[in-house]
């Protein structure tokens, strides 16, 4: 527990905050890029390099990108004259709230008994790739033919139909 | 407080915003905004738990958040593309307003 990981965290909430708070939807993606950042930096914080680095690329570089693209393609940037919230926001509020409420009574009230507090794991990208080509060579493997599926089907639900065809 | 709390406590409360976010808002895309943060929020305690943990030499956490990584992406992607074609065809992406589920 030291300044740095109080700095981040309040940056990665204020981010997430203002990404679900905010009116302008453009000014959302960009409060979740700032999300994104943060939760990165929380993971290069956790000495998992390679976690955080993936999650720079991934999350900012392409997912942050993608939402920006909808945001643009659907003109989702003009406020609605009904407001931004949905017919009952106070349900979802206290669902929201009662979930926070019983994830932080279960972490704190956890004992201690995980022995790894100070030890740095010394962990290199050699390693990850030797895990990643052996032992994780299956989940690889799917993951990859999930990601080439959900590629295809993304580009033909979002493919213009032409004229003729309705 | 333990620093594996601390970071638990900072992933229970992202994902309480996402899952407000994703529960209040009206935009389609907003509401996919929040199931990332969820995702995230997951993704943050498994790295925690695989640093604190015993055996962080074996990676298991870690592989595990990579791979929810890759498919958060995938979602993200697919979502998207509903959300767009949704548009084209119902000119809104006001959830409230999606009542019909023939086209």
């Amino acid at each position: 527990m030291n300044f740095v990981f109080y700095g981040i965290a309040v940056l990665t909430v204020a981010g997430a905050l203002a990404a679900v708070l905010l009116k302008n939807t453009v000014h959302c993606a960009l409060a979740l890029t700032v999300a994104f950042a943060g939760l990165a930096l929380l993971f290069l914080e956790l000495d998992a390099q390679f976690a955080g680095f993936a999650q720079i690329l991934v999350y900012i570089g392409a997912v942050a990108i993608l939402v920006v693209f909808a945001i643009l393609l659907t003109r989702g940037s003009e406020t609605p004259k009904d407001g931004v919230y949905s017919k009952y926001p106070l349900v979802g509020l206290a669902i929201a709230a009662g979930v926070f409420a019983v994830l932080g009574w279960a972490v704190l009230g956890s004992q201690r008994v995980l022995p790894n507090e100070t030890a740095v794991p010394a962990v290199t990208v050699l390693q990850i790739g030797n895990a990643l080509m052996g032992r994780y060579v299956l989940p690889l493997e799917i993951v990859a033919l999930l990601l080439t599926a959900a590629l295809i089907g993304a580009v033909i639900v979002a493919m213009h139909e032409k004229e003729g065809s309705k | 407080m333990t620093p594996l709390a601390g970071y638990l406590l900072v992933a229970a409360l992202i994902f309480a915003i996402g899952l407000a976010g994703a529960l209040t808002r009206r935009n389609a895309i907003l509401v996919l905004i929040g199931i990332e943060l969820m995702l995230n929020a997951a993704n943050l305690n498994l790295i925690a738990f695989w640093r604190y943990g015993p055996h962080p030499e074996v990676l298991t956490g870690m592989m595990f958040a990579i791979f929810s990584i890759a498919v958060a992406a995938a979602e993200a992607a697919v979502g998207l593309g509903l959300v767009i074609q949704i548009h084209r065809k119902a000119h809104t992406t006001d959830l409230d307003a999606m009542n019909r589920m023939k086209g």
